[in-house]
């Protein structure tokens, strides 16, 4: 069992978790995740590390509500447990000193980039940090993200926070400003990182991205997160979860992460059913988050 | 017979080989194939007896010779003759703690009973059958004893706690040293949970095992993937322990790298046996993993081994119209146990042998229909000696299928190996590991089963075991490396 010690939400349907996990606290590195089971009937689910406290054996995840489980877990409060918290699980993203890097967060995958741009700023280059949210509300780590970077950039999709657009305008921006690209980081859905490898393929401009594919045990057993790597199956849990963006075919990947979609939409459907109206147990769908 | 030994049998050799072979009772193949309850029934006592009752007592007994573990058959078969049936349990536990799960799994044809005298004229003792009856018969009554040793102070870790492991744990917590198992799942029993399938090893026998483990001693954690999780260095260094066992097991899942393979619809059998095995998909919704339902569709296996076949009458359990088999090679080559085969032929699983699949069809939206198949004819036999399988040209044909399960193999899982400085590996990358003493290149760890050999069996995986566990307590015991 791994008690939560801590447990706020950091946007609707967005909730950062401290739980009490000292090895894998000791461990984890950015780029890194966890896999998490809540009960005895659960399913198997990665979930990012945003980041860790070894000295305390506290590890922060950030869970965005989408289907059953994660409403699941948002639900559950400070002092609760969950059953099994696996990691840190893939490889470690490749911290070194690349001169200027562009980390682009979309949505909780905000929560993901954010230790990685840390540990870039670090190593001493230069972090130009782009953030993309829906709206307002969904905007996340912003001052943890202003704090490790060079720059901030923020797009909100509907323009209800500074800057309407999305994240690749910002980073055109960039691009026809003129401004030296050593490398580009981005973690977010699918459509976004498939948008940023798009672009920075024109460019030349060596990009990296942190793939989430369907995964049960992700310790390299059961090769259900394999994703289609230059022609070649690569499993995320061992090979990734980042990957070359210009190598990955993200058709098989959107593909992929549709087989249960039938079953996820039942599975979520009789949870919302079933949750008692008022109470402690109830999990209110935040209003304008996507399913 | 041994002049040496009065038998106890009151049968005389001459008339033993006219008893025949006694059957296993089991679930008749049209009501098994619709449900996960085991298909072998186990023997009564009296079947028990009137089977022992065939032993030859050979005065130089082959089948021990034959068993990865060295059980002493003749020994434990003369305990069942004699009506001692906790005698005959203790006689095997002197060589192999999980009786229970190697007289369900183990391929005896190719061992014990393949080098049974009987079967020079009849059929063979049914040795596998024995054993797990005394191991039940255990069970039941509770006649298993604790072993109380002296602690030697010392502390193993074992890595993965599948057969090999737990066969260290178990022979090393015998021998007074600590051993605190560590697994990467969240359940005790690695393939025996995860891959072996209910109706072939009830996980209800797997749990009984391993709590007799923690009855000896034994400490489990898991939720842990050593190499990531921990390190073996840190294990050594900085928690303390004097010695390391390997034993991570299978790794990734081959591929057949054909076009439609990332199709939806098409699994690896380690994924599609994990969602059914561990994580009880077919029980969906009460259980929250999905899984492609299966009921009025077609499914094929490709592979041939007992992995192949445990996908497959998973299956045909959860309700698929046809249930193919698709191996390139012939019957005489499939590596599958001769009871697994039997078996799910009386279930009505189709063989396809000689037969390849060449590419997977898809609808255009991504979803699997169909493999497109080739017939295969057999050349010149390969480094594995078995006939190289060559295709047949001009005979591709469509098999209709909204679900493949690729079951031909895996690779070495590289976690454990990369974040080991100094620890050798072969060519494949699987550790390097003596195969008498299962050392590896770094001092004090020590590696076996499936994560040395590539996939192998469960007996296999536990006489390395054994071997490791001797060879571990002699490292403990005298310092020598």
């Amino acid at each position: 069992m791994f008690k939560i010690v801590h447990a706020e939400f950091l946007a609707p349907g967005i909730k950062r978790f401290v739980i009490e996990a000292p090895r894998i606290a000791r461990k984890q590195k950015p780029g890194q995740f966890v896999i998490l089971r809540i009960y005895e009937e659960g399913e198997r689910i990665p979930v990012t590390i945003e980041n860790s406290c070894p000295e305390r054996g506290t590890i922060n995840i950030v869970v965005q509500a989408a289907g059953k489980t994660t409403h699941l877990l948002n639900s559950l409060e400070t002092g609760e447990s969950i059953l099994d918290v696996v990691g840190p699980l893939g490889k470690p993203s490749d911290i070194r000193n690349y001169g200027t890097v562009v980390v682009v967060g979309g949505g909780v995958g905000t929560a993901m980039a954010y230790p990685t741009a840390a540990a870039l700023k670090q190593a001493g280059n230069r972090v130009i940090s782009i953030v993309g949210a829906r709206n307002q509300g969904l905007v996340i780590l912003e001052n943890e993200m202003r704090a490790v970077s060079d720059a901030l950039m923020i797009t909100t999709d509907d323009g209800s926070y500074a800057d309407k657009g999305f994240v690749t305008d910002k980073l055109r921006q960039l691009i026809e400003n003129g401004t030296r690209i050593d490398l580009v980081i981005a973690v977010g859905p699918i459509v976004m990182m498939k948008a940023v490898s798009e672009m920075t393929r024109k460019e030349n401009i060596h990009t990296v991205v942190s793939l989430n594919p369907i995964m049960i045990d992700g310790t390299g057993m059961c090769g259900g997160c394999r994703v289609l790597i230059d022609g070649k199956s690569e499993f995320a849990c061992v090979d990734g979860p980042e990957f070359d963006a210009h190598k990955v075919d993200f058709s098989v990947l959107v593909q992929r992460n549709t087989m249960y979609r039938d079953a996820e939409q039942r599975s979520l459907a009789e949870y919302q059913h079933s949750k008692p109206a008022e109470g402690k147990c109830a999990v209110t769908a935040p209003q304008g988050v996507r399913p | 017979m041994s002049p040496a030994t009065k038998s106890k049998n009151p049968v005389s050799p001459k008339d033993r080989m006219k008893i025949p072979r006694q059957l296993m009772p089991e679930q008749p193949a049209q009501e098994r194939a619709h449900n996960f309850e085991e298909v072998n029934l186990g023997y009564s006592a009296e079947l028990a007896q009137q089977e022992a009752r065939r032993c030859l007592e050979c005065a130089k007994p082959t089948c021990t010779d034959n068993c990865p573990v060295g059980i002493d058959v003749k020994k434990f078969v003369e305990f069942i003759v004699a009506g001692d049936f906790a005698g005959a349990a203790a006689k095997i536990r002197e060589a192999n703690v999980l009786p229970a799960i190697t007289g369900r799994v183990c391929p005896q044809e190719d061992q014990c009973e393949g080098k049974c005298l009987l079967s020079k004229k009849v059929k063979p003792l049914g040795i596998g059958y024995l054993e797990r009856f005394v191991a039940d018969y255990e069970q039941k009554m509770g006649t298993h004893v604790v072993p109380m040793v002296a602690p030697t102070g010392k502390r193993v870790a074992v890595v993965g706690s599948g057969p090999s492991g737990l066969t260290v744990a178990g022979d090393l917590i015998q021998k007074g040293h600590k051993v605190r198992v560590f697994e990467a799942l969240h359940e005790i029993g690695g393939v025996l949970v995860y891959g072996i399938p209910e109706f072939r090893l009830p996980k209800q026998i797997v749990r009984e095992q391993i709590d007799y483990m923690r009855e000896m001693g034994v400490e489990f954690e898991t939720d842990v993937v050593v190499g990531r999780t921990v390190t073996i260095d840190e294990l050594l260094e900085e928690e303390g322990y004097d010695a390391v066992f390997i034993g991570t097991g299978a790794g990734l899942p081959q591929f057949m790298n054909i076009p439609g393979e990332h199709l939806n619809g098409v699994y690896s059998a380690n994924e599609f046996l994990t969602r059914i095995n561990l994580m009880k998909a077919y029980k969906f919704p009460v259980y929250d993993e999905p899984m492609l339902d299966l009921k009025g569709r077609d499914v094929a296996v490709i592979g041939g081994g007992n992995t192949a076949l445990d996908a497959i009458r998973s299956a045909l359990r959860l309700g698929a119209r046809k249930a193919y088999v698709i191996y390139r090679r012939s019957d005489a080559e499939m590596p599958a146990r001769a009871e697994e085969v039997h078996h799910a032929r009386q279930e009505g699983i189709d063989f396809q042998m000689l037969t390849a699949p060449v590419e997977f069809l898809s609808d255009g939206k991504g979803w699997l229909t169909a493999a497109r198949c080739v017939r295969m004819e057999l050349g010149e036999p390969d480094a594995s000696g078995r006939r190289r399988p060559a295709p047949i040209q001009g005979s591709e044909f469509d098999v209709p299928l909204s679900v493949a399960v690729i079951a031909i193999g895996t690779s070495a899982n590289p976690i454990v190996q990369s974040t080991t400085p100094g620890l050798g590996t072969n060519k494949r990358g699987y550790i390097q590991a003596s195969e008498e003493t299962q050392r590896t290149t770094r001092k004090g760890v020590f590696a076996g089963g499936d994560i040395v050999t590539g996939s192998a069996t469960v007996i296999l995986a536990m006489g390395a075991g054994r071997r490791a566990a001797n060879s571990i307590h002699e490292y403990l015991t005298t310092g020598h490396w």
